[in-house]
């Protein structure tokens, strides 16, 4: 086990070296500077913003202080705003987008649980159709798609919630929720029915019916816990699907997440920002897909993790 | 009668006839054979491949059914509805060629003139119902106002299908031509992901040992990178075009065919008609080609009819944040993008090019499950 976790790890630590180093020079091969929208500033000026900013250095030179700048939690200075360091940018606006990505992670997981295991239970039945239709619309339609209709039919046309505005209530959040939550909706949905199906027609089930266990006991006490077990392998891909999500739905809802954030740095050439969100999100990623499979394990005995390769 | 001294007369010898419990009783079908009969039996499947073929074709001849270009711009005739000849008569249609909308004002003739200021001032050409007389308080007349736009601009005998933009380009032909650009994207990104892909895994699962254990060092690291990192940061380097947001898209894409055709091919290459073939001395190419390719391009065909989709999701995604196509180039996203600036005022915009993303997506999805209970012996009963 702890040669498992060490291995991981030492992966983790190389993927996030090459991310980092690989943007670092992918932006330094792109035009502009913090200069390049101020061509009024005098030669001097010039050189007092370029010394600031560290440009003055040679590449490598900028590249070993930005990794070393990395390893104690320093993702460098914001060209934009004015000698902010990105940290702060990120700390400032994580709080909308992890609110937002959180109550879709909940609320679609239980939801989608939901869906599939009435799915299962009535198995080819009516309500099982449905549940496939409701998946397939849900894993199909682009999330911004999906929220422009929200935002038209819920906000404009009806006037239920706010159009684009966040102030943290939670009225606030609904309609950002909601679109962000039917992609993990839909693929809970289809899983959970997928394996409540399966563990439903295996064997120990049949046992259970034979001994006189109630309905609702053996779906509940025996088939879902079960059939969840493996659910929580795809808690990972849908934590990333939801970071993608979270960039397209904080412009649409006009929500000060890190998200709208990374989307502007773009558009403005702002390249520490850029960087240090691209690494945050990263470590993030990775983070997130090595405690899933560390969970994974704790919950199924039946996985041994060892050492071995195959 | 006691049963355990049955006289023996009781028994008669079955007759030997030919040997009959060996022979197959239904002609036999090939893997391929039976594939294509689930699949054509497949209702669902069928449908969506005959709407992805009919999307396909409009892409094709839809930007060149009507004389606009899909860059031709021409102010005077900016923002005009979606009007059809035929169905401009039925009113609930979408396709009327007019503006209706509700106003609010103080009394009605204040509402009616916020209507006919909203309306470039074509009071001639608005219709006007009063849906409820007000008191004079603030904003408690409602009236319904309609705008017939191809009339106030002289241009009865126009018919613009799906509307025109904020720069009086078709939006059928961009549309159209949007579908095909978003198609190209997909289809190449997804071959390109193939052709990787099943040579990555092919050479990684066959030669096994060094090799592989060395090629699969580089897809776990390659597999940690978040692909919305790498697709973000090649496109902002790169210079958003076709071919651009195609290399984004196949940078690391390839590495999930290339993880399960390396699967596949471990768990059959110590099967025993490999083992046979290899003594009887054929060569590693045709093993590959003859015995390992067919087996495992069921997946194949699967997981590329599932690339499509997520290709076309990442390019909307990528025109949508800005970072797609440039105008006037149009892909599905970048209309979608263009459609949410005057979502409020002129809805159609958005509503027929989020559609068509919408069908497209659902048919590939509901094409690719087909082609998976297809394929998968398991499902076979």
């Amino acid at each position: 086990m702890t040669r498992y976790l060490l291995k991981r790890v030492g992966y983790m630590v190389i993927t996030l070296f090459i991310i980092a180093s690989v943007s670092f020079f992918l932006m330094k091969m792109l035009p502009g500077s913090p200069l390049s929208a101020e061509n009024k500033l005098s030669e001097e000026q010039q050189a007092i913003v370029l010394e600031k900013y560290g440009l003055n250095d040679p590449v490598p030179v900028q590249y070993v202080k930005y990794m070393a700048g990395l390893v104690q939690g320093d993702l460098g200075t914001s060209y934009q705003f004015d000698s902010t360091p990105v940290t702060k940018i990120i700390s400032d606006r994580i709080g909308p987008s992890a609110i937002l990505g959180a109550q879709s992670l909940i609320f679609g997981l239980i939801f989608g649980i939901l869906l599939g295991l009435v799915a299962a239970i009535f198995h080819n039945g009516f309500l099982d159709f449905t549940s496939t239709i409701v998946a397939v619309l849900g894993t199909s339609i682009p999330s911004f798609v999906f929220a422009g209709l929200l935002q038209y039919g819920l906000a404009v046309q009806l006037g239920w919630f706010p159009v684009a505005l966040w102030d943290g209530g939670f009225e606030y959040t609904v309609l950002p929720t909601i679109a962000l939550m039917i992609f993990p909706m839909a693929t809970a949905a289809r899983f959970t029915r997928t394996e409540m199906l399966e563990v439903l027609g295996s064997d120990f089930i049949t046992t259970a019916r034979a001994k006189g266990v109630s309905g609702a006991g053996v779906v509940f006490k025996h088939g879902l816990r079960n059939a969840l077990i493996p659910l929580v392998t795809i808690i990972g891909p849908m934590a990333v699907g939801l970071m993608t999500g979270t960039l397209v739905i904080e412009q649409i809802f006009a929500i000060p997440g890190i998200g709208e954030q990374f989307v502007k740095s773009i558009m403005v050439n702002d390249y520490p920002t850029i960087m240090g969100t691209t690494i945050f999100y990263s470590v993030l990623f990775v983070a997130i897909i090595l405690v899933i499979d560390l969970l994974y394990g704790i919950i199924d005995p039946r996985i041994r993790v060892t050492g071995g390769d195959k | 009668m006691d049963k355990n001294n049955l006289p023996k007369d009781l028994f008669v010898p079955l007759e030997q006839k030919e040997d009959t419990s060996e022979k197959i009783s239904r002609p036999s079908r090939t893997f391929w054979q039976d594939a294509r009969r689930t699949f054509f039996k497949n209702i669902p499947a069928m449908l969506a491949l005959i709407l992805l073929l009919a999307i396909i074709v409009m892409s094709i001849i839809g930007p060149g059914m009507n004389e606009y270009g899909y860059d031709d711009q021409d102010l005077s005739r900016a923002k005009m509805p979606a009007r059809v000849p035929g169905l401009e008569n039925i009113s609930w249609s979408g396709f009327t060629g007019t503006f209706t909308r509700e106003f609010e004002g103080d009394t009605v003739e204040d509402a009616s003139n916020k209507a006919i200021q909203r309306y470039d001032n074509q009071e001639d050409f608005i219709d006007i119902t009063v849906v409820s007389e007000g008191d004079g308080s603030n904003n408690s007349a409602t009236i319904e106002a309609t705008y017939h736009p191809y009339e106030a601009k002289q241009m009865e005998e126009t018919y613009f299908w799906f509307g025109t933009d904020g720069l009086g380009r078709d939006q059928w032909t961009r549309v159209w031509k949007g579908t095909r650009v978003s198609l190209i994207i997909a289809f190449l990104a997804a071959a390109i992901d193939l052709l990787i892909g099943v040579a990555y895994g092919g050479i990684s699962g066959y030669y096994g040992g060094r090799v592989d254990d060395f090629m699969q060092r580089i897809i776990e690291i390659l597999i940690g990178i978040p692909n919305l990192v790498v697709i973000l940061l090649m496109i902002i380097v790169l210079q958003p075009g076709i071919l651009s947001i195609t290399i984004a898209l196949t940078i690391t894409g390839w590495t999930g065919m290339a993880r399960m055709v390396r699967g596949e091919v471990l768990k059959l290459k110590n099967q025993e008609f490999v083992l046979a073939a290899r003594t009887l001395g054929s060569p590693n190419r045709k093993i590959i080609a003859k015995h390992l390719m067919p087996n495992i391009s069921g997946i194949i065909i699967i997981n590329t009819m599932f690339t499509i989709p997520t290709a076309i999701f990442f390019e909307a995604f990528l025109s949508f944040i800005g970072l797609g196509l440039v105008p006037p180039e149009a892909s599905l996203g970048t209309l979608i993008n263009t459609g949410f600036d005057s979502l409020r005022l002129y809805p159609y915009l958005l509503i027929f090019p989020a559609i068509l993303i919408s069908v497209i997506m659902i048919a590939f999805n509901i094409l690719g499950d087909g082609l998976r209970d297809a394929f998968d012996p398991k499902m076979h009963k």
